[in-house]
């Protein structure tokens, strides 16, 4: 092994997120995350008993999981605020059925302002041109958001992994024809090809997910792939190899855990990007529909009827909002990325 | 340099076509023909509407004509400069489409009028002491300032501006004629948004520049710092922030869609939603092979531009 090669083994390939036991902490995410998609993405359809108790478990595996976030990033300030942030909206989304909480969809008082009393009701942030609760819509609306964003990017991860796992590794003709594939996908501007593929499915949650995963997979599949052939020809690698171990084993058990540090770095700024193109999606009319409050559908709304200072907490309220989540993404990017480079 | 340039160029076209010929693959569905009809006649009309004579509206809109042999008609056209008509505004798609990209373009140049002089400025500033007060401000402010997507500095912006202090107008759709007033949000919420990004590129740069063992024997062989910087470090630490810079081209076809839809600026982005939700065929296959056009276009440039400015590769 050449000097090179060592000074190789201790970039960011190996950095471990510091976190000691995964298989408890996987089932700590399943524990909080499960519910929450089931509970929003079949909402309709489940009955009201369920849905009552549904979240309930999800909420003391987030306080788990923001206290082994505080504890083991703890040396970076940044990802501590950045994880702070993110698990801030993430217990929003799970605690609220039991926040007492207004309907969000019920019609109250139009255009109540900041800290109003009207209609037997408490407006802390006011009411939009509907005279729905504010605060109720926004802490409700986190929750589509961040099902939506996270379940769009992890479908995205995995059709670009796949991919990139099977050009890096298998190379040749594989690499050539994926490539290309992707190089056609890369060369429309993001948004056009969403535009494009949410008007010809129609909008909707399922359809965001398809074409975030058009949008981003070619370019996962390019920093995937680049992983791998750094990966490749590693002893390991070799030794597995000879051990007669199927390709397909290879990528997932070998390759991909090893080359996670920059993949979880990637993902959370690729997060950061898809809840903003939910968001900006939905303002375009492209994206998640009405009834149900998010951000997005709350600016595409207050814009055609609340252009008046007056009233600016109708889009101020869910732009902070988006903001601040993105922000914590962001942030918790940075902060592992600074965390893997000093390891 | 000329092989690679006609190569990339020829991949170029390829693409173009392939992306062209599913796009009307896809807009030539019953669903899009549909929708024009609806978009056209109204909803109640369409439904009331017989098989036949939905068929003679077809005829009329020249809809009908089977699919490979509208495509060459479209094809052809191209090739002689006529991009077809456009369905929603009954006008030559050629004329339309330039309008629009001429008035993106106005925006597209303050942003970049603004945003690189800044985002260089800063990023050098910073890059010039790796871990120093000014870096840590730069950093912050960028990371900041990129964390609020287009939509949110758009609505912060004209909260203050436009609604609270009343300084520039909300609404840029210039009904009136031509106003640089209405223009100065639009280009704001783009830099404010492009400005962190490009300027963190920039500070990487010149943070590893001047880590470099050159950069060392120049100050310590007495030199003055200024000079330092000027002659020696800029010349190298400016080269990855061009390929950068061009790249971002790409990027503002995507951000000008939401900004020109929120300001109702009569740019090229509003133009491709609107043909797309109407179905507009022929303007959505002009506008999105425009956009490719730019991107793979860009694309190449800051490649041959990296390999030009990069003495290390232009000399090997």
């Amino acid at each position: 092994m050449t000097a090179a090669n060592i000074v190789l083994d201790r970039a960011p390939l190996s950095f471990n997120l510091r976190m000691r036991q995964p298989r408890s902490l996987i089932a700590l995410i399943l524990i909080m995350w499960i519910p929450l998609t089931i509970y929003v993405m079949g909402g309709p359809y489940l009955p009201e008993a369920v849905k009552n108790t549904l979240l309930l478990p999800s909420i003391p595996a987030t306080l788990a999981l923001y206290y082994i976030a505080v504890t083991s990033w703890k040396e970076s300030p940044i990802a501590v605020i950045g994880a702070t942030l993110v698990f801030f909206w993430l217990f929003v989304a799970v605690t609220a059925p039991y926040l007492p909480l207004i309907d969000p969809n019920r019609p109250i008082a139009p255009f109540a302002g900041i800290g109003e009393f009207k209609k037997d009701h408490l407006f802390l942030l006011g009411a939009d041109f509907k005279g729905r609760d504010m605060l109720s819509r926004d802490l409700w609306g986190c929750q589509r958001v961040l099902v939506w964003g996270v379940s769009a990017t992890l479908f995205a991860y995995a059709v670009g992994a796949f991919f990139g796992l099977i050009a890096g590794y298998l190379g040749g003709w594989w690499d050539q024809m994926i490539s290309l594939i992707c190089n056609i996908f890369l060369s429309f501007p993001v948004m056009v090809l969403f535009i494009l593929i949410l008007n010809y499915l129609g909008p909707s949650g399922f359809n965001i997910v398809i074409a975030v995963t058009f949008a981003s997979a070619p370019a996962i599949m390019r920093i995937v792939r680049g992983l791998t052939l750094d990966t490749k020809s590693r002893d390991y690698i070799f030794a597995a190899q000879t051990r007669g171990e199927h390709p397909l084993r290879i990528m997932i058990y070998e390759l991909l855990p090893n080359a996670r540090g920059p993949i979880i770095v990637d993902a959370c700024l690729r997060l950061g990007y898809t809840t903003v193109a939910i968001t900006t999606l939905t303002f375009l009319g492209l994206g998640l529909q009405p009834p149900d409050p998010d951000w997005g559908l709350m600016i595409k709304e207050s814009t055609k009827v609340a252009m008046v200072f007056k009233f600016s907490h109708m889009l101020l309220i869910p732009a902070l909002s988006v903001s601040s989540l993105i922000l914590g993404f962001n942030l918790l990017a940075d902060g592992l990325r600074e965390m893997s480079l000093r390891d | 340099m000329l092989k690679l340039i006609g190569s990339r160029l020829v991949q170029m076209v390829f693409i173009m076509g392939v992306i062209s010929l599913i796009l009307f693959a896809i807009f030539d569905s019953d669903k899009f023909k549909k929708q024009i009809a609806v978009a056209e006649l109204g909803g109640f009309a369409v439904s009331a509407l017989s098989d036949q004579d939905y068929h003679s509206w077809l005829e009329k809109k020249g809809l009908n004509v089977p699919f490979f042999q509208r495509y060459l008609n479209w094809a052809g056209g191209v090739a002689t400069g006529d991009l077809g008509k456009s369905f929603e505004k009954n006008e030559p798609v050629l004329g339309l489409v330039a309008t629009r990209l001429a008035n993106t373009g106005i925006l597209a140049f303050w942003v970049f009028a603004l945003m690189i002089p800044l985002s260089l400025t800063f990023g050098v500033i910073a890059g010039m002491k790796e871990g120093s007060a000014q870096d840590r401000l730069t950093s912050f402010i960028s990371v900041f300032t990129t964390s609020l997507p287009e939509i949110a500095t758009a609505i912060i912006l004209t909260v203050i501006f436009a609604l609270g202090l009343r300084w520039f107008p909300a609404n840029a759709a210039m009904v009136n004629g031509w106003d640089w007033h209405a223009l100065v949000l639009p280009v704001l919420t783009l830099v404010l948004y492009d400005f962190g990004y490009v300027a963190r590129m920039t500070r990487a740069s010149m943070a590893e520049v001047m880590s470099s063992q050159y950069i060392r024997t120049a100050v310590l062989k007495g030199i003055p710092y200024r000079r330092v910087i000027l002659r020696h470090a800029l010349r190298n630490a400016l080269i990855a922030p061009f390929t950068i810079i061009v790249l971002q081209l790409n990027w503002l076809l995507s951000g000008v869609v939401v900004v020109e839809v929120f300001f109702q600026y009569a740019g090229f982005g509003k133009l491709l939603l609107d043909a797309a939700l109407y179905g507009d065929i022929y303007v959505i296959q002009a506008a999105t092979l425009v956009a490719v056009f730019v991107a793979v276009l860009s694309q190449i440039v800051s490649d041959v531009g990296y390999t030009f400015l990069n003495p290390r590769i232009r000399f090997s």
